[in-house]
C-alpha cells in the first residue's frame, strides 16, 4: 500500500542515516525482511525511480512507525538524508517476501555486512519471540560502517564484529569469522544481508556446514513492486531450472544455495529463455 | 456533472482512455495488489514472444534527468506460458487487455497472432515493431514503413476481424508519418506511439556505460514532448486513425496534451514505477481538467489543438451556449 508518512525523527548511525517515519498500515503489515520504497526529490522532482529502503525497526507508536536505514549513494539518498522531522515521505510497502522463520527454537546466526545488517534486527526480534537462540556477526570496512553493534549486543547471545581495517572487532570480513561462529553457537540456520559478494561467501560457508541459509539481496530497483523488470538475478527454482527472477517480487529473501551468485550481472547460458537457448532473436 | 470518458479504439469501446503502457504492468497481478484493474481503460501486457526470454543482463536500468533508461530485453514467459497462466487470469476477471507481441521475423509475429487469434480475452493486439528484424541485419521493423507494413499486414490477416490490430511505432525514425501511413495502409486499425527512443548513460565512477546492454530505451517525462510531437504529426496526416499516445505521461495534464494532439487513449508506463496508482490518478486529473474546461465528452477534446488559428477556445464556446437564454 501507499501512504504519505511523516518523518518523526532523524538520526545518524555512524556512516549511515536513519529516518523514523509514521506509516500506519505499512508498520502493521510489516514482516521481517520486507522493505519499503520511497519517492525522492519532492513533488516536482526529476528523479522518477523510487529508492528501496531497509526497515530497521517497526513500532506501534503513533499508529505505527518504521525506521528506515540507508547510506547516501547519490542525489536521491542525499535528498532523503536532508529530511527533517515533520517532513512527509511517499512510501510504498511492505514489499517483497519476508524471511521464513523456523517453527522450532533453533540456533540462528545473523550475518550482516555494512547497512545490510539493519534488516536483521526485526528478524532477531521475531526469532527471540519464538525462543530461538540469536547470535550476531556484523561487519564493515571500518568501525563506522558496522551497523547496529550496540543493539546486537543487547539482543543476542553473542555478537561478533569484524572490520576490514581492524578498527573494531576482528580484522577481516564477516565470512572469515563465520565458520567459528557457526561452530561455537552450534547454529542450525544462517540469516544474511549485505552486498552480493558477502552473500555469496556466506552461502558458501553455510553449504560447507550443511545448514540452511536465507539471504536478503540488495539489488538496484526502479519500482520495487515487480513491474519494471530491472532487478533480476539468476535463481534456481524448485524444478532445477534457473530463471531470471525479480529481487523485489520473488525476493529479496532467497535460499542462499538457490542464488547463482557467480552469475549475477549475466544471463547464464542455461537460464530459461537465455539467448541461444530457444529465444530466436536478440532484442 | 461528470465527463463522459468513454473512448473507442477502432470499434472497441473503453470505459476510459487510460491504459498501461506495454511492458510496464508485468503480468497485471502486481498492480492488482494496489487497485482494481477494471478501473483501467485497458491493461497492455508486456511484449509476448514465442519462446520464453531471459532478457538482458543487469544493470538494466539507469536513472536519467526526468527519465530513466531501460534495457530489459523483453524478458517474458513466452507465448505458451502466457496463454496458460497470464491471459486466462486477466480474461477470467474480464479485464480489458491489449496484448503486445514482439518477434524477430514476420513469421514469428504471424505465429504469435495465430496463437492469440482464438484466445479469449484479447481486447486488442498491439504489435511492438521496435524489435530487431533478424532478416534485415537487426534493424528494427519500426524504422522502415515497408518492414513494418509487412508485419502488420500478416498479423491483420490472421487476427479475427473484431480484434483491432495496433501498430506500436518508434519515435527515432526519419519520418514517423510515413511509417504510420504504411501501417494503416497495411491494415492497422489503430496506432500507438511512442515506444522508447534509444539513449545512453555513462557511469562516471566505473568509467563505462551504465547499462550492461550499453544503450537502452529512454522513458519518463523527458520523452513527453517527443510523444506529443509524434501524435500531433500523425494525427495531422491521418486524422481518422485512432491513436494511443504513450510517452512520459505523469499527470492528467500530460495525458491532456496527448489528447489535444490527437490521441484518443493514453498509455501510462514509467509513472507506474513511481506511483502504482498513477493510472487512476491520471484518469481523475484528466477528467477534472476536461470538466474545468467545460467538456462533456472526452471525445470532443481529441485532436482539438489542431483547430485553425483564430477559432475560439472551445470551452468558452460551451460556456456561452450554456449561459445563453
Amino acid at each position: 500500500m501507499q501512504v504519505t508518512g511523516t518523518v518523526l525523527t532523524t538520526r545518524r548511525v555512524d556512516a549511515y542515516h536513519a529516518l523514523t517515519v509514521v506509516a500506519p498500515g505499512i508498520a502493521e503489515r510489516h514482516r521481517p525482511g520486507h522493505f519499503v520504497s520511497v519517492a525522492v526529490g519532492g513533488a516536482r522532482t526529476s528523479m522518477i525511480t523510487r529508492r528501496a529502503l531497509t526497515v530497521h525497526d517497526v513500532k506501534p507508536d503513533y499508529g505505527g512507525t518504521v525506521e528506515l536505514v540507508f547510506t547516501v549513494r547519490g542525489p536521491g539518498t542525499a535528498w532523503l538524508a536532508e529530511r527533517r522531522a515533520r517532513d512527509t515521505l511517499d512510501l510504498v510497502g511492505p514489499l517483497g517476501r519476508p524471511f521464513p522463520l523456523p517453527r522450532d527454537p533453533v540456533h540462528c546466526v545473523l550475518v550482516g555486512a555494512e547497512y545490510g545488517s539493519a534488516v536483521l534486527f526485526p528478524v532477531a526480534d521475531a526469532l527471540l519471540e519464538r525462543g530461538c537462540r540469536v547470535d550476531f556477526l556484523l561487519g564493515g570496512a571500518g568501525a563506522e560502517r558496522v551497523f547496529g553493534a550496540m543493539r546486537a549486543r543487547r539482543m543476542a547471545e553473542t555478537t561478533t564484529l569484524t572490520t576490514e581495517d581492524g578498527s573494531l572487532g576482528l580484522r577481516g570480513k564477516v565470512t572469515d569469522a563465520l565458520p567459528s561462529v557457526i561452530a561455537d553457537t552450534r547454529a542450525d540456520v544462517v540469516y544474511a544481508c549485505g552486498p552480493m559478494e558477502t552473500l555469496r561467501a556466506v552461502t558458501a560457508v553455510a553449504i560447507e556446514f550443511d545448514i540452511p541459509v536465507q539471504v536478503a539481496v540488495e539489488e538496484a530497483m526502479a519500482c520495487g513492486i515487480g513491474v519494471c523488470m530491472t532487478c533480476v538475478i539468476p535463481v534456481i527454482g524448485d524444478d532445477g531450472v534457473t530463471r531470471m527472477v525479480r529481487a523485489c517480487a520473488e525476493g529479496p529473501v532467497f535460499r542462499g544455495e538457490r542464488v547463482r551468485f557467480e552469475d549475477v550481472g549475466t544471463i547464464p547460458f542455461d537460464a530459461l529463455g537465455a539467448p541461444g537457448g530457444g529465444a530466436r532473436h536478440a532484442g | 456533472m461528470s465527463v463522459d470518458m468513454r473512448t473507442f479504439l477502432a470499434h472497441v469501446e473503453l470505459a476510459n482512455p487510460i491504459t498501461t503502457a506495454a511492458g510496464c504492468a508485468s503480468s497485471g497481478r502486481e498492480l492488482a495488489q494496489f487497485f482494481d484493474l477494471h478501473r483501467l481503460g485497458a491493461l497492455a501486457t508486456r511484449s509476448i514472444t514465442m519462446a520464453p526470454r531471459a532478457g538482458r543482463p543487469t544493470p538494466r536500468m539507469a536513472e536519467t534527468p526526468s527519465g530513466m533508461l531501460n534495457a530489459v530485453g523483453l524478458q517474458g514467459p513466452g507465448i505458451d506460458a502466457f496463454l496458460e497462466r497470464e491471459l486466462p487470469w486477466l480474461a477470467q476477471r474480464g479485464i480489458r487487455t491489449i496484448v503486445s507481441i514482439g518477434g524477430g521475423t514476420v513469421a514469428e509475429y504471424s505465429e504469435l497472432a495465430r496463437r492469440l487469434a482464438d484466445a479469449p480475452g484479447v481486447t486488442a493486439l498491439e504489435v511492438n515493431l521496435s524489435c530487431p528484424n533478424i532478416e534485415d541485419r537487426g534493424r528494427v521493423f519500426a524504422r522502415e514503413g515497408s518492414a513494418a507494413a509487412e508485419v502488420i499486414a500478416s498479423v491483420r490477416s490472421i487476427m479475427r476481424y473484431d480484434v483491432p490490430v495496433v501498430a506500436k511505432l518508434a519515435p527515432d525514425v526519419a519520418d514517423i508519418v510515413s511509417v504510420a501511413r504504411a501501417c494503416v495502409d497495411a491494415g492497422a486499425d489503430a496506432l500507438s506511439m511512442i515506444n522508447n527512443p534509444l539513449g545512453m548513460a555513462i557511469d562516471t565512477e566505473a568509467l563505462r556505460p551504465a547499462l550492461a546492454a550499453v544503450t537502452g530505451g529512454l522513458s519518463g517525462p523527458a520523452v513527453l514532448p517527443l510523444a506529443v510531437r509524434c501524435v500531433w504529426q500523425v494525427h495531422a496526416a491521418l486524422p481518422g486513425v485512432p491513436l494511443i499516445g504513450v510517452g512520459g505521461v505523469m499527470t492528467g495534464r500530460d495525458a491532456f496534451q496527448l489528447i489535444l494532439a490527437g490521441a484518443c487513449a493514453v498509455g501510462v508506463g514509467t509513472a507506474l514505477f513511481h506511483d502504482p496508482y498513477a493510472c487512476l490518478r491520471i484518469e481523475r486529473e484528466l477528467e477534472d481538467l476536461l470538466e474545468a474546461r467545460g467538456f462533456q465528452r472526452l471525445a470532443d477534446a481529441v485532436g482539438l489543438a489542431h483547430r485553425p488559428p483564430g477559432s475560439a477556445p472551445r470551452h468558452l464556446l460551451v460556456d456561452s451556449e450554456e449561459s445563453s437564454p
